[in-house]
């Protein structure tokens, strides 16, 4: 389960095209992640990540092309069966309920589960994950700061105990400590057993914590490898490790 | 006198409130306004006496068959007239609304006809007096079964796994569905609510003034609207607050000002808000225009 190299895909993307009336956001996407895999999808703003990793959760209504998720199709299906199947994202931005609690948009994020006693546990593991999550759990999310609003975040979409979890941009707008803090977690999720797909702008991050990475551009993909080439390949390394060092 | 004209405008502004709720909890999600709400809450009011007058049912089985049956004509009309509409230009809903509001209107008239009905009960009539205030049996009515109602919505969307749900839904649609919340159906629940709660307004302004006719719904739901802008529309409490608020201002305005200008005051206030506050109350800051 927690083998890096482990063969069985979790998620295929097969010729994945999504447009916004006349402007094609993706074109021709192939990515696939293998079970137990940590993959960074990295591109500068506007290439079509976060478009990808709509169309993965539903959220997209004009896609070509097909997603297969431990072998089964869910390119038509609606976001909310997608995240019963095992599929969890933090989205852009956050995507916290800024009015509920802390506790009840964990609770939120456990809500395709029916597993009373077992919400409960998963709820003071997120704590020994973020224990800051625990002392504000009463606080309305919004009052919260940004690095705080992110760690709630990611424990609500493990609240609904994913087998793949996405994040996009999960070190943006946050200073650099939070963000090491992040991406510990990031890895200990992973390490028990979570495949996780990290869409980043920030490609040193991503890539010190991927196994593979993709970069994409102007909706395709570029260049692919392990994390080791990326790092070393000369256009990742003067486009995009060369302006965030 | 006042305390008098306090209890009607308070008995006023429950209704209203009742009424705003729908608006409020629909713009909540949607973020579009239900015009053909106050004609939901004719139709509801319709169904009330008709299962009293036809089938001879006592009052609370026609409060609450009329609230179910108006709850599936809410669920049915987003579903048809907002639903496949749901990816266009904000304007084409509210269209949409508008000529839902006729066709209701016209079915009743064709149903019912284009007179005034009398409740046929005999409920309502009898008066109790404390101190120097009168009330109504059916003021009784109208403030306790308002305040359960409300009390009883309170308490879904704050204790509740899908009224919590709900709520999240009207914060943001998309992080909603990542949540896995089927938020077609928490837009149809919202229809529901609505729906039912108006339909409950609708029977009890039916007795309160003895007529039921297919254009009441014209008036209540301009002033319910305005009870939910007041109050910060898409937010729960301030539909309540909204609604009281503004019963109480109209008919004291009626009272010591003068009944003609009942609606002067209502569409002043709308207007008055709308310039100077359009988030409401209780309303968020960030508001889009309608």
């Amino acid at each position: 389960m927690t083998d890096g190299a482990s063969k069985g895909k979790i998620l295929e993307i097969d010729g994945l095209q999504v447009s916004y009336g006349a402007v094609q956001a993706v074109k021709q996407l192939n990515l696939d992640i293998g079970a137990g895999e940590i993959v960074a999808l990295i591109g500068t703003n506007g290439s079509g990540k976060t478009t990808t990793l709509r169309s993965i959760s539903g959220l997209v209504a004009n896609t070509r092309g097909r997603i297969r998720f431990a072998g089964a199709d869910i390119t038509k299906l609606a976001p909310h069966r997608i995240v019963g199947l095992g599929i969890s994202q933090v989205p852009e931005g956050r995507g916290i309920f800024p009015d509920l609690t802390v506790l009840e948009n964990l609770r939120l994020g456990a809500y395709v589960r029916r597993d009373k006693a077992e919400i409960e546990a998963d709820i003071r593991r997120m704590y020994r994950l973020f224990p800051r999550l625990e002392e504000r759990k009463k606080q309305a999310a919004g009052t919260m700061s940004g690095g705080e609003q992110q760690m709630l975040a990611i424990a609500r979409a493990l609240m609904a105990r994913p087998k793949l979890l996405l994040l996009d941009e999960p070190s943006m707008g946050l200073a650099p400590l939070v963000v090491k803090e992040i991406y510990a977690a990031i890895r200990q999720i992973n390490q028990d057993g979570v495949s996780v797909l990290l869409v980043e702008q920030n490609a040193k991050m991503a890539l010190g914590a991927a196994h593979r990475g993709y970069v994409m551009e102007t909706g395709r993909i570029v260049v692919q490898g392990t994390a080791a080439e990326l790092k070393s390949n000369d256009v990742v390394k003067s486009v995009y490790l060369g302006s965030t060092v | 006198m006042l305390l008098q004209q306090l209890t009607n405008g308070l008995t006023i502004g429950m209704i209203y409130a009742l009424i705003a709720l729908g608006y409020t909890m629909v713009y909540g999600i949607l973020k579009i306004v239900n015009f053909a709400h106050g004609d939901i809450f004719m139709i509801g009011s319709f169904l009330g006496l008709f299962f009293m007058q036809e089938f001879r049912l006592p009052l609370y089985l026609a409060f609450l068959l009329a609230a179910a049956a108006t709850a599936i004509i809410g669920i049915l009309i987003e579903r048809l007239a907002y639903r496949p509409l749901r990816m266009a230009d904000r304007i084409v809903p509210l269209i949409s609304a508008l000529g839902v509001s006729t066709l209701l209107v016209s079915l009743a008239q064709k149903l019912w006809g284009t007179e005034m009905h009398p409740f046929p009960t005999a409920f309502g009539s009898r008066t109790y007096t404390f101190g120097n205030v009168t009330f109504s049996e059916i003021q009784i009515l109208i403030l306790v079964l308002s305040f359960v109602l409300m009390l009883a919505l309170q308490l879904f969307v704050t204790r509740t796994k899908t009224g919590i749900a709900m709520r999240a839904t009207s914060m943001s649609l998309t992080h909603a569905a990542l949540m896995g919340i089927n938020t077609n159906r928490m837009i149809s629940l919202a229809f529901a609510i609505g729906s039912a709660l108006a339909s409950c307004a609708g029977i009890m302004v039916g007795i309160y003034y003895n007529a039921v006719y297919p254009t009441m719904g014209y008036m209540a739901g301009i002033n319910a609207f305005t009870a939910a802008v007041l109050g910060g529309i898409g937010n729960i409490p301030g539909a309540m607050l909204g609604g009281v608020l503004l019963g109480l201002v109209e008919t004291l305005g009626g009272a010591y000002i003068s009944t003609q200008y009942k609606s002067v005051i209502s569409f002043s206030i709308l207007i008055i808000v709308l310039l100077v506050k359009p988030s409401g109350i209780l309303g968020s800051k960030e508001i889009n225009k309608v």
